[in-house]
């Protein structure tokens, strides 16, 4: 509301676009918080929808007026002629900002400050920093990052300079209950025997956080072999002696471009047509994808362990900590934390360790013209992650594999800003927030699409997920993989029954809530009317036959939900249904669903 | 012989039992005639009651005087018991060892068994030959029932009665008889009322290596073709393998004898290779520790998803010559007792909506396996971990089942029962109390008495209290025919059966009873609904009546 500086401008001149003779209508003009109204001296209204101006523009000063000139994007132009200046120029600031207000709203959606309050800080052992508020120390983070009380500026940027891309250890999840801290940094420089101080404080200051465990974790993510050959390039990983109280582990996950050309194998093999289970198991095997996914679990498993059971705080790192210690640490997060597995926190999991953390969404997706090095699926891992958690724990997620799906697409879309740019700073100097909307509303506003009817939301149970990774729980994801190839998925979704089914129940509810206000309404009635009703009675006996005769018949209420469930039916209401249906009425031979692998009749 | 003999020691005290998912418990080890029984004595509960038939091998070894056997079944479950005292471990293992591995039928659990429920239908009634046929005749006149094989002497691998067209006498069946491996003459197997077309089973023609003829087969079968129409023989073997069975007596139908049929060849493997297969698989799903690569290999090499692929892909091409391409079809293999099952059974899962009914798949059970001669003794006599190379067992009806599972995860909503009756069902076939799976064949049913001596599976399962558990609360029926998809990535690792023991499905089975729950509470608003409807119904004419005079 701030935005409307004038509500009303009288005597405002509305002029016909393809009049030569400059005809005009007269009339006053109203901005409301959601529309322009145009209403002229014979009454007529012109409403235009705020959301529908795609732009305005001022003219110069005439001698009738100042000219306001709107275009809207469902091609209606409106030409104005405001008498005074001052009025049109508060119409145009505030129709510009009305027009905006909307997207910078939907940015507000997630709010990371908010979100560390969640976790509970800042507190006693962890503060907010401002050394990277300029971004002058490192430009990959985000502005606002939290780092133990104790540790101090200098040693924060002694730790940086010693930290390949200046990344130093930074929180990323803090667990109330444990008192125990998810950090993140970048390997450190040190080479083959540089040690930097100011690092080694800083780390002791991590643990010294904890007060429960005296000891923390420093989980390198990479394979032991890959961190000892970045030591001859200056870089590497910590020497456990320069650091007091430490326990280093190596757990292993490929670097970007295996992951690449790994999901390059898979895809091959999927794409066969006429694929043998052979081939496509020796296919899955040789691609290695799935021993990837379960190495990125396993490591998100090791983390959220040392927490639960050993109190312990965790530092990751990788090589520039923005690919497989985003994975980690979020999943890791996932795993610690219930908020996570709903559908909000879900958002706000990836605005931080990944948005804000600086993973290269541009580069790993390849939105422009890039070095094709520089793709790589690891995003595409973490998802494929949670949905393998959805698959051994259904009821502990409040979204479902849509959601997955419906995030994945927009990676790649550019529709929406979010995930535009390689960090923060990009995002700022692209002025993404004012001139590209947010993903996460309009997620929100199609919610019902995104439920897990089977999420159980009550139970404790789930606090912490302990997902077994025997070798035989990864599958292949296939409807992902295989998103859009229908003749490959099953043909009745029971998800989308229940998930219906749990829409109708709630419609149900309502119904019984109705008829019996309805039924106490008639039954107080009749008790008014039962004096009325005995003086009726002598002229009017009630029959049982008349009432009989009513023949209540019982309604099939659910026809939405017979549709759904006979495949025949062809319900609009559910596309994959009537898609279905379709299928089955072709009077082709059966290649339609028998062209995957089914022997042609040759013979 | 008395089974006191088999037993020299029934009972031992302070056995430890170990078991997937459940810690261990000490409690008394008994053997009985035909259990394994653990109890620990507390709430009056057995923690062990196994049957000595659904052993399917023994290992034991020893520490000191600690004996341990460990014990696997033949639903692949893996027990161990901590028995005390090296004297008694020998005696149960060899007890053990004995009792499962009975010698003759007779001696066999069903034999004693007493029901301790009542019996509401008896199901040795309930899918007779002639009620079956009822089903057809209303639509066609064309066939008719045979009792050619009364005695069990044109084939004793077939049932008493058979359907077979009705122009061709029994005389003329007796010559075909001779002229087919195991006196197995072309028999109606399905029905496709839609189209009239027909599913015939067989075994392989004798031909030969001189290229035996029998007009008597050529008339019988193209009997079934309409003027002017074709048919197709899907034989189960490979060519190749179908050209080396001429060289022990068998063949295929050559075109120059037969030329109205298009005859096609597809590869399903049978026995030793099935059970090899099934005895990787399952070693595969059993081992904890393989990392990623090991066990997709192993997953592989076991095959088993190649044999499933194989067996749905020839029934889908039967299935379609019936529905899309209007002919009808005669399937053989070698014998025509195993993968000519698999594949006129899953047929008629995909063509006839009555076979997706708990009735109408047990019917089919009866009919296409049991009546049709399906060995079942000889073929479930071990499952996977059998160490014996007897050529008879393979888990054909186990592949079988496996098949349906997979349709039915496609079409989870087109089956009335769900899967933990096509488990149930698997466990019964290898070890029962009841007499439905035992012997080869009706004349070695007959023989046994099964009917007069043991009681039916049916008319245990039939019962509400036990269908209750079977049934898939998503059923609706449609009558459509569903074309399930073979791709490999399309085909899963059926969790129900191989990974059961692996790994706790306790989160999947309380989502399942969530969705039940959501189901059941969906139809008790709807009747709250109608019921309110129907009296605020009542209340407005009684108010109308009030208002109207």
């Amino acid at each position: 509301m701030e935005h409307i500086r004038t509500t009303k401008v009288e005597q405002v001149k509305l002029l016909d676009r393809f009049s030569t003779s400059n005809k005009s209508l007269t009339g006053t003009l109203y901005l409301t918080a959601t529309h322009l109204l145009f209403i002229d001296s014979h009454q007529k209204e012109t409403w235009i929808l705020h959301h529908h101006i795609a732009s305005v523009e001022k003219l110069a000063l005439t001698t009738s007026g100042c000219p306001l000139v709107i275009q809207c994007k469902n091609f209606r132009i409106v030409h104005f002629i405001v008498p005074r200046e001052r009025d049109c120029h508060d119409i145009y600031n505030s129709l510009l900002q009305l027009s905006k207000q909307e997207r910078l709203q939907g940015w507000q959606l997630i709010d990371l400050a908010e979100e560390y309050k969640r976790m509970g800080v800042p507190n006693s052992h962890w503060q907010l920093s401002d050394a990277n508020r300029e971004y002058k120390i490192c430009e990959t983070y985000p502005r606002e990052l939290y780092v133990p009380r104790i540790a101090s500026k200098p040693i924060i940027v002694g730790s940086s300079k010693f930290r390949s891309k200046g990344r130093f250890p930074v929180l990323s999840y803090y667990h109330q209950d444990k008192e125990a801290a998810i950090c993140r940094c970048s390997q450190p420089l040190s080479g083959f025997s540089a040690r930097c101080l100011e690092d080694e404080h800083l780390l002791q200051a991590v643990s010294k956080a904890n007060p429960v465990n005296r000891y923390m974790y420093v989980m390198d993510t990479r394979p032991k072999l890959n961190a000892m050959a970045n030591r001859a390039a200056g870089k590497g990983y910590e020497n456990e002696d320069n650091y007091s109280n430490i326990r280093f582990q190596f757990v292993g996950i490929e670097n970007i471009h295996v992951m690449r050309s790994s999901l390059q194998k898979l895809l091959e093999v999927s794409g066969t047509k006429g694929l043998s289970v052979n081939d496509f198991y020796s296919g899955l095997e040789s691609s290695g994808w799935l021993r990837h996914i379960k190495a990125v679990m396993d490591a998100a498993i090791f983390l959220a362990k040392a927490i639960m059971v050993e109190n312990a705080s965790v530092l990751v790192h990788c090589s520039d900590g923005w690919d497989r210690t985003s994975q980690v640490c979020s999943l890791g997060s996932l795993l610690l934390d219930s908020y996570y597995r709903t559908i909000k926190g879900f958002m706000v999991l990836i605005e931080k360790d990944w948005i804000s953390f600086g993973h290269k969404f541009s580069e790993r997706c390849g939105h422009l013209d890039g070095d094709p090095k520089e793709v790589s699926p690891v995003f595409t891992q973490f998802l494929e992650c949670v949905w393998h958690l959805t698959e051994q724990f259904p009821q502990a997620f409040e979204f479902n594999e849509a959601f997955l799906l419906q995030i994945h697409e927009h990676i790649h879309s550019c529709q929406f800003g979010n995930f535009l740019g390689n960090c923060q700073k990009e995002r700022e100097e692209l002025k993404l927030k004012e001139k590209t909307y947010s993903l996460w509303p309009f997620l929100l506003e199609d919610q019902k699409k995104y439920l897990n009817p089977l999420y159980s939301f009550k139970s404790q149970r789930f606090t912490v997920l302990e997902p077994n990774t025997v070798s035989f729980n990864f599958k292949f994801w296939r409807n992902m993989y295989h998103q859009f190839d229908r003749t490959l998925h099953p043909r009745q979704s029971v998800f989308n029954i229940i998930m219906n089914m749990n829409e109708q129940n709630k419609q149900l509810q309502k119904d019984i809530q109705d008829l019996e206000s309805k039924i106490k309404r008639h039954k107080n009635k009749q008790t008014d009317g039962i004096l009325t009703k005995e003086l009726v009675h002598s002229v009017c006996p009630e029959s049982p036959t008349l009432k009989t005769s009513l023949c209540f018949k019982e309604q099939t209420l659910l026809p939405v939900n017979d549709a759904l469930r006979t495949i025949e039916g062809s319900s609009p209401a559910d596309n994959r249904y009537s898609e279905y249906a379709e299928e089955f009425s072709k009077s082709e031979p059966a290649v339609v669903s028998l062209e995957y692998g089914v022997a042609r009749m040759t013979c | 012989m008395e089974f006191a003999e088999l037993i020299k020691t029934p009972r031992v005290d302070n056995v430890v039992l170990h078991r997937p998912f459940y810690p261990a418990v000490e409690g008394t080890l008994c053997l009985t005639g035909h259990h394994l029984i653990l109890s620990s004595r507390q709430d009056n509960t057995e923690e062990l009651w196994l049957l000595h038939s659904n052993i399917d091998a023994i290992d034991k070894r020893f520490v000191g005087s600690l004996g341990t056997i460990i014990i696997k079944c033949k639903d692949f479950r893996i027990i161990q018991l901590d028995i005390p005292g090296m004297e008694e471990c020998l005696n149960i293992a060899s007890s053990i060892e004995a009792l499962s591995t009975l010698d003759s039928i007779t001696l066999m659990y069903p034999f004693f068994y007493r029901p301790m429920f009542e019996v509401i239908e008896d199901g040795w009634h309930s899918f007779l030959p002639e009620q079956e046929f009822e089903l057809y005749s209303s639509a066609t006149s064309e066939w008719r029932l045979s009792y050619v094989n009364k005695e069990f002497a044109v084939c004793p691998s077939y049932p008493p009665i058979v359907i077979v067209p009705k122009s061709v006498d029994d005389e003329a069946l007796r010559k075909v008889a001779t002229f087919r491996h195991g006196g197995r003459f072309p028999v109606l197997s399905y029905y496709h009322k839609k189209n009239g077309m027909v599913i015939m089973r067989s075994g392989q023609p004798l031909t030969g290596t001189n290229g035996r003829r029998c007009k008597e087969d050529e008339k019988l079968i193209n009997a079934t073709l309409r003027a002017g129409k074709r048919g197709y023989i899907i034989d189960t073997r490979s060519l190749n393998v179908a050209q080396q069975a001429r060289a022990k007596g068998g063949g295929f139908e050559q075109e120059a004898h037969y030329p109205q049929w298009r005859r096609i060849h597809k590869s399903i493997e049978r026995y030793h290779i099935l059970q090899e297969s099934l005895i990787k698989f399952v070693e595969a799903c059993n081992e904890q520790t393989h990392n990623m690569d090991r066990w997709l290999s192993k997953l592989e090499a076991s095959n088993w998803l190649t044999h499933i692929k194989e067996i749905l892909t020839t029934a889908c091409l039967a299935a379609q010559c019936i529905d899309r391409e209007g002919a009808s079809v005669l399937i053989h293999g070698t014998e025509g007792i195993d993968s000519t099952l698999q594949v006129t059974s899953l047929a008629q899962i995909i063509l006839e909506p009555r076979s997706r009914t708990i009735r109408g798949f047990e019917a089919l059970t009866e009919r296409e396996w049991l009546q049709a001669g399906h060995p079942f003794q000889q073929r479930c006599a071990q499952s996977a971990y059998c160490n014996s190379k007897q050529k008879w067992e393979a888990p054909v009806f186990l592949l079988f089942l496996d098949c349906v599972w997979q349709i039915l995860r496609q079409f989870p909503c087109s089956f009335e029962f769900n899967e933990h009756f096509l488990i149930m069902l698997f466990e019964h076939a290898y070890a029962s109390q009841f007499g439905t799976f035992l012997g080869n064949n009706e004349s070695e049913r007959c023989k046994l008495k099964l009917q007069q001596k043991t009681m039916s599976l049916w008319s245990w399962v039939n019962r509400p209290n036990e269908l209750s558990k079977f049934t898939n609360p998503l059923f609706e029926a449609n009558n459509l025919v569903i074309w399930p998809s073979v791709a490999p990535q399309s085909l899963q690792l059926w969790e129900g059966i191989f990974l059961r023991w692996n790994r706790t499905s306790k989160y999947l089975d309380e989502a399942y009873e969530e969705m039940v729950n959501i189901i059941e509470y969906n139809k008790e608003l709807q009747a709250k609904v109608n019921i309110l409807r129907r009296q605020l119904a009542e209340l407005e004419t009684e108010d109308g009546m009030q208002e109207s005079p």
